[in-house]
């Protein structure tokens, strides 16, 4: 809410660069939601609980629905700033790909009827994807030079670069984004869990 | 333990003779395979008529046709063990690490097969300069082993699966993007002119992505292959 009343963080972009309050919280967000998604399928191959399934599948929606967003806004970001919605720079490049498979998970998953069968095969497939991430990192940005400034948070002294009311905008904006995903992750969860017990029961 | 890795090594190669007499016997998926790529690269030649292509296209056109073509068959593997019924006699037969390199390695014969004979032709059809063709080999040799290692195991668990066709591509790409990124990278700077010495790095890179990727699938596969 304040992000609209302080005035915008950065001069040079001006009332544009008010975007980055929920764009950087929504990109932390997803890449937390997958590697929680991640360390939920290793659960599931140890224990064999589909309770962890429930909480990978939650958690990757989740993710996949916050990908979204800092996609879009990121998108909207772009074109106001760098003049064209998409440009294939590194960080649009790699956002791209996530979506990629993670929508590969849920087709996976959309298309094993049996819930042990879906549970473990999709977990061995997010776990196979999360591993490929690394030599993401060092193939893309040898392709096209990055586009997104790398000391907008933190410089390289490690030192915040933001002033006192940008900074206390953005952290609230990071907490309140973090308790949201916790909420939707807490409900969505027990919502797939009420599912499959639903289904169950009618068999 | 030597005996136990011998008669490991003995029960790959039991795997990999049963599956090529098996192949041997109907060739479907080296009919598919090979006719899907030889098809692609006509339908490319032709629509290029007698234009000459610049050399970062030629890269980037060689490798999609690798992968779709890589695409068509090599799914085939699992999928004929499911159809056929025999999975659950393979699983009680044999332990799932010889089982999955088994597979791989006759994926990895089955697209050698079909590089052998695509990589010549297109360098008939194409303009691709032939003086880069012998520092094309390392490249060659890595891209197929990387298409091998990261998509075997994805086919094993699109065997079990509803609509197997439609998702081995899907679950496929996006787990080799930088495989394929780094070939057609590669393969530029090789048809430009750079040499072997000029895609060090890259080489590197394709045998660390193929490492990876094996002893990932090594360790997920049971988890596949006994559910």
């Amino acid at each position: 809410m304040f992000s609209f009343i302080e005035p915008a963080p950065q001069k040079i972009i001006g009332e544009a660069s008010r975007i980055f309050y929920y764009h950087i919280p929504q990109a932390w967000i997803s890449v937390i939601a997958f590697a929680m998604s991640m360390i939920y399928s290793i659960r599931f191959l140890k224990k064999r609980s589909l309770d962890e399934d429930d909480k990978a599948a939650a958690t990757a929606g989740l993710g996949f629905m916050f990908c979204l967003l800092a996609a879009v806004t990121g998108a909207i970001f772009a074109k106001v700033t760098w003049g064209s919605f998409w440009n294939w720079d590194p960080r649009e490049t790699s956002i791209f790909i996530l979506l990629l498979i993670y929508g590969a998970y849920f087709a996976l998953r959309g298309a094993i009827a049996e819930d042990e069968k879906r549970a473990a095969l999709s977990a061995v497939y997010a776990i196979f994807a999360f591993i490929t991430v690394p030599f993401l990192i060092f193939v893309v940005p040898r392709i096209v030079p990055s586009l997104h400034p790398s000391d907008s948070i933190v410089n390289e002294d490690m030192k915040f670069t933001m002033g006192p009311s940008v900074r206390t905008i953005f952290f609230s904006s990071l907490i309140v984004f973090t308790a949201v995903y916790f909420w939707l992750f807490n409900i969505t969860r027990r919502a797939l869990k009420i599912k499959r017990h639903l289904l169950n029961e009618d068999k | 333990m030597p005996h136990t890795s011998a008669s490991l090594a003995t029960k790959c190669l039991t795997m990999l003779v049963k599956d090529l007499k098996l192949e041997l016997r109907d060739k479907y998926a080296l009919n598919a395979v090979l006719m899907f790529g030889i098809t692609t690269l006509a339908v490319v030649s032709f629509s290029l008529g007698q234009r000459n292509l610049p050399p970062h296209l030629l890269g980037a056109l060689f490798w999609v046709i690798m992968f779709f073509s890589a695409m068509s068959g090599l799914a085939h593997i699992f999928i004929r063990e499911e159809e056929s019924g025999t999975s659950l006699a393979l699983r009680l037969a044999a332990p799932p690490d010889a089982v999955y390199i088994g597979k791989l390695l006759f994926n990895l014969i089955l697209l050698s097969v079909l590089t052998v004979i695509i990589t010549p032709l297109f360098f008939i059809f194409t303009n691709a300069p032939v003086s880069s063709a012998i520092d094309f080999i390392p490249i060659l040799i890595l891209g197929v082993l990387g298409l091998c290692s990261a998509t075997t195991l994805i086919a094993a668990i699109i065997a079990r699966a509803a609509v197997k066709g439609a998702l081995f591509a899907v679950l496929s790409f996006p787990i080799i993007i930088p495989l394929l990124l780094t070939l057609v990278i590669s393969t530029q700077k090789l048809f430009e002119g750079s040499g072997v010495g000029g895609v060090m790095t890259e080489l590197q890179f394709l045998l660390a992505y193929m490492v990876v990727m094996i002893v990932g699938s090594l360790m997920l596969f049971k988890f596949v292959w006994t559910e």
